[in-house]
């Protein structure tokens, strides 16, 4: 071995990832939803603001070029891991807060936040375009920001009925699952790991009480679903679009349209479709709120109402895969046509999730995985 | 033998002999050797104590507060219910299991890399090193690719027994755990002990053989107690990987398997129990330090001072059919290991997917570059995006840092420990090094936030550490510092004390010393520790307890994110980012491997 090979191997590295250079040029041209003139006459030094939040947040450079423009702000984003490690991090700091504002606590967390007390009171003027079930908080301590879907996912090419399956119908209800045809075709992620696991978990318990739900899963386990840890083995590993053996699989009902969207190669409808009959999906609302002792509330509060307003609102779905909480916020066009939305999906207050969550994950453990 | 033996006795004689320029006192007045020794640990210790005691501490102390019922309830729910001790018992098996298992593999592959010349071995030792980097979500599509249900494995029985369904099991098993234990961790053996072999004078083995031992004898009499320090000090250092593994036992064990470290997390994020994750992230700190202290101890006795020979010297080529064989063998077992999983990955980053639902398996249709293509461009416009390029320069100066920071504070501490292994200072802080690997990484994450709650004033800058792009490197180096002191030890350890007190008798000063004797015969092991420190850092250990900033994304980090979300188009950009990081990975260990020709010299 010899510099050559060393050398061989940066320029192969190199390759790779420069295979297609020139086309960033084209792709990426200056968001063209700015005017022209983008800074006028600098004011003084912009503002900082920083918003706390989980790793899998995402926003459009042009949609916080936008906000910071208009409040002579520089946003600072810190990702601080997954949705209950990010909260642990701002409960833990909460003396000497890491920033202004936290995004991202969920209806499964909201009651831990609210008992830690780490929010400020704000009720914002946008707080009247928000549909009352999802205002959480009645003191407004944390705002409703977006929701998705927690749903059943199915390969549509599984259920053609073909030589390999005779099942020519997806599954409709959660009774369905217990069917002798969809034995061994179920995959779901473990609630104690996995935040669409512990979703699955609610809907059922929202569906058949929690006197029925144990009786239900020891159902499920007489039918062979597959329990992996996380969404990416269950999606990724186990899911026959993946190359596994699961038709049917626990992710939400967007990811029919990502699968669209992110298609290789193109395709003109997605693959798999989500089942969002009643009280099978359970919906995951997530919050922003305004940290206890920021020295910018001022500033604070206008990203909150700049998270609520359309601009942020509409960029949300494509970017987070997840769904505005404002009424007038409109979403693409794939969505419109692709998104299946269930009407009632399974309910369960929040605080009732803070108070039994482990109660109900050490029961579903005994009956599932022992 | 004779000569060996002598050296052990001459060892313990020179800490009582009188030296040329030391001052004998007795009572509470430091020698100046001591005052020499506190001076090598300051730099070391103020890191340790500043960026681990200090965090860990405090987070230890917040939790325990949040307790009702006092320090002593969580410690006893922890060690009276019955599914936490089933918790226990698991990571301490299975962690046993997988370092066996991985000696078992590593020291074939060891005295192969160390006793050999032969085409293609530093691309081996490089190929060999790409695991520990790589993120486990990334691991569990190679071996699914190999050993899933639909893996090359299964098919290919399934196609030639008529099988109608797959006969492999793997995920979700604790075969799985063991395997993956293995493909991680090989490289520990492979690097401490093969860098230690390279050096040990073949002619005591040939000697035993001119008088009468066979070959087996030799292994078993000779060269394994010769090796003896570096064994312990890999199985130490695998062992404690395997006992705070996190990902491998959440992925490919699956919901059934446990791991202290699951449990930890599963308290303190999934539950908010604080208290009780508290502890058992000291129940495991409480092993760790058992084990090291044990190992201390058995190093101490283990180590003797060897007359070292120049790894050209010691290296032979392959002939004979039988030895080409059993090496073939060897490198075979190695490919099949390490290397097989990493290129199932690299071969799907460039192959389009085609999944037929009602055949089996996936069809290739045919082979692709859309996803590289697809990573240099930003589709969503969004924030957090950037160019591999950006990610593979970010990461490089993590990494950079990390082996800088490391090297500097590993230095020292390996060499006070080695140059005075009886004194009591240095049998005290010996095993306290070692804590930083056997740290729960979610309760040191949670740590830093509750620690460093005060901003510090930098160059007139308020900084805020917990925050801060500064506080990657130096919690890689927490992971990084023990691997190097480790790895030095026992190299400088079995420097002959004779060569430093003739050294001395000639009139060189203590720092000549070491820059004259100690440094260029153990150049070789520097460099085995700084591409540990590199290895570390480019894997990213216990990145998830940091908070991270969406400008400065690594390439592990672009990984995951891209992993996160559906789509053939994301997961293939997935694929094709880790195959990046593989390249980084071998080129930038076979840069460090250059290394020592142009600065130490090779000994």
């Amino acid at each position: 071995m010899n510099q050559k090979h060393i050398l061989t191997l940066f320029l192969l590295a190199l390759a790779l990832t420069a295979c297609a250079q020139p086309t960033t040029a084209v792709v990426q041209p200056s968001p063209t939803s700015l005017p022209p003139t983008v800074t006028p006459a600098p004011t003084p030094t912009p503002r900082p603001l920083t918003v706390m939040t989980h790793d899998s947040f995402a926003v459009s450079e042009s949609v916080v070029a936008a906000f910071e423009a208009q409040y002579n702000a520089k946003v600072q984003f810190l990702k601080a891991g997954d949705t209950g490690t990010a909260l642990n991090k701002a409960i833990l700091s909460k003396d000497a807060p890491l920033a202004d504002v936290f995004y991202g606590v969920d209806n499964t967390f909201l009651s831990r936040a609210l008992d830690e007390g780490i929010f400020e009171p704000y009720a914002s003027p946008l707080v009247a375009d928000i549909p009352a079930y999802l205002l959480l908080d009645s003191q407004f301590r944390a705002l409703p920001v977006d929701y998705a879907d927690v749903c059943l996912n199915y390969d549509k090419a599984y259920f053609t009925g073909t030589v390999t399956s005779t099942v020519t119908a997806p599954p409709q209800t959660l009774e369905d699952l217990l069917l002798p045809e969809y034995k061994g075709l179920l995959v779901v992620e473990n609630p104690a790991t996995s935040s669409p696991g512990l979703a699955f978990l609610l809907a059922t318990i929202g569906h058949f009480g929690e006197e029925g739900y144990l009786d239900y899963w020891q159902g499920l386990v007489d039918n062979e679903v597959t329990v992996v840890n996380d969404w990416n083995t269950a999606y990724y590993t186990e899911f026959t679009r993946s190359g596994g053996t699961r038709p049917i699989v626990v992710s939400y009902n967007s990811s029919p349209v990502f699968e669209l969207i992110y298609a290789d190669p193109p395709v003109d409808e997605p693959p798999t479709a989500a089942i969002v009959s009643d009280e099978t999906c359970f919906r995951q609302i997530e919050l922003v709120g305004i940290l206890k002792g920021t020295p910018r509330r001022d500033l604070a509060e206008k990203w909150v109402d700049f998270m609520l307003s359309i601009a942020f609102q509409e960029d949300m779905p494509l970017q987070m895969a997840v769904f505005p909480v404002n009424k007038k916020a409109q979403i693409g066009d794939q969505f419109i046509q692709f998104l299946a939305v269930p009407q009632m999906p399974a309910f369960i207050r929040p605080a009732d999730i803070a108070e039994k969550r482990q109660a109900w994950i050490e029961d579903w453990t005994d009956v599932v995985l022992r | 033998m004779t000569e060996d033996q002598q050296h052990t006795t001459g060892d313990k004689r020179t800490t009582t002999s009188p030296r040329p320029h030391r001052l004998r006192f007795t009572g509470y007045v430091l020698r100046p050797t001591q005052y020499a020794a506190l001076s090598l640990w300051l730099a070391p210790l103020s890191f340790l104590a500043l960026f681990y005691f200090y965090p860990l501490a405090s987070i230890l102390g917040v939790s325990f507060a949040r307790g009702e019922q006092g320090i002593a309830a969580p410690f006893i729910e922890a060690l009276t219910s019955s599914s936490m001790r089933g918790v226990i018992g698991f990571t301490i098996g299975q962690a046993a299991l997988s370092t066996m298992l991985t000696l078992l593999v590593g020291l074939p592959g060891a005295y192969l890399l160390a006793r050999f010349d032969f085409r293609g071995k530093s691309l081996l030792q490089a190929l060999t090193a790409i695991p520990f980097v790589m993120p486990t979500l990334v691991v569990a599509v190679g071996f699914n690719a190999l050993l899933g249900p639909r893996g090359w494995l299964n098919l290919g029985l399934m196609d030639l027994f008529n099988l109608t369904a797959p006969p492999i099991r793997f995920a979700n098993t604790l075969t799985a755990i063991l395997v993956a234990h293995v493909f991680y961790n090989t490289t520990i053996v492979l690097r401490t002990v093969g860098d230690f072999w390279s050096h040990l004078d073949p002619r005591l083995g040939q000697a035993a053989q001119v008088l009468g031992a066979n070959r087996w004898q030799t292994l078993w009499r000779i060269t394994l107690p010769l090796l003896a320090p570096a064994i312990a000090a890999a199985a130490l250092l695998v062992f404690i990987f395997d006992f705070t593994s996190f990902g491998v036992i959440l992925v490919l064990g699956g919901p059934r398997f446990a791991s202290l470290e699951v449990e930890i997390y599963n308290q303190a994020v999934g539950l908010f129990n604080l208290p009780l994750a508290a502890a058992l992230s000291v129940i495991q700190l409480g092993c760790t330090l058992l084990l090291t202290v044990v190992y201390t101890r058995l190093a101490r006795k283990l180590s003797r001072p060897l007359s070292q020979r120049p790894s050209a010297q010691t290296r032979r080529r392959l002939i004979g059919w039988r030895r080409r064989f059993a090496a073939a063998g060897i490198v075979a077992l190695l490919l099949v290991l390490l290397v097989s999983p990493l290129a199932a990955l690299a071969v799907r980053s460039v192959t389009s997917l085609d999944v037929d639902s009602n055949r089996q398996g996936s069809v290739p249709s045919g082979l692709t570059l859309a996803f590289y293509r697809e990573l240099v461009v930003n589709p969503r416009q969004a924030v957090s995006y950037a160019p591999p390029s950006t990610a593979i320069a970010i990461s490089l100066s993590y990494a950079a840092g990390t082996v800088a920071l490391a090297l500097a504070l590993g230095l020292p501490a390996a060499w006070a420990l080695a140059r005075d292994s009886q004194s009591r200072l240095n049998r005290l802080l010996d095993p306290l090094l070692m804590l930083p690997l056997g740290t729960s990484a979610v309760t040191l994450g949670l740590g830093f936030i509750v620690g460093f709650g005060k901003p510090l004033m930098l160059f007139g800058e308020r900084v805020d550490l917990r925050t801060s792009p500064v506080l990657v490197p130096l919690a890689h180096t927490l992971v990084a510092f023990p691997f190097v002191v480790r790895s030095l030890t026992p190299a400088l350890r079995s420097i002959r004390p004779r060569l430093r007190q003739a050294a001395a008798v000639m009139g060189a000063s203590p720092w000549q010393v070491a820059r004259r004797i100690d440094l260029p015969l153990v150049g070789r092991a520097v460099i085995v520790a700084a591409t540990f420190a590199f290895t570390i850092s480019l894997g990213e250990f216990g990145a998830t307890a940091l908070i991270t900033r969406p400008e400065y994304p690594t390439l592990s980090v672009m990984i995951y994110r891209l992993l996160s979300q559906p789509g053939a188009l994301n997961y293939g950009q997935s694929l094709a980012l880790s195959t990046i990081l593989m390249l980084v990975c071998a080129a930038g260990m076979l840069a460090i491997e250059r290394m020592r020709i142009a600065e130490i010299g090779e000994f």
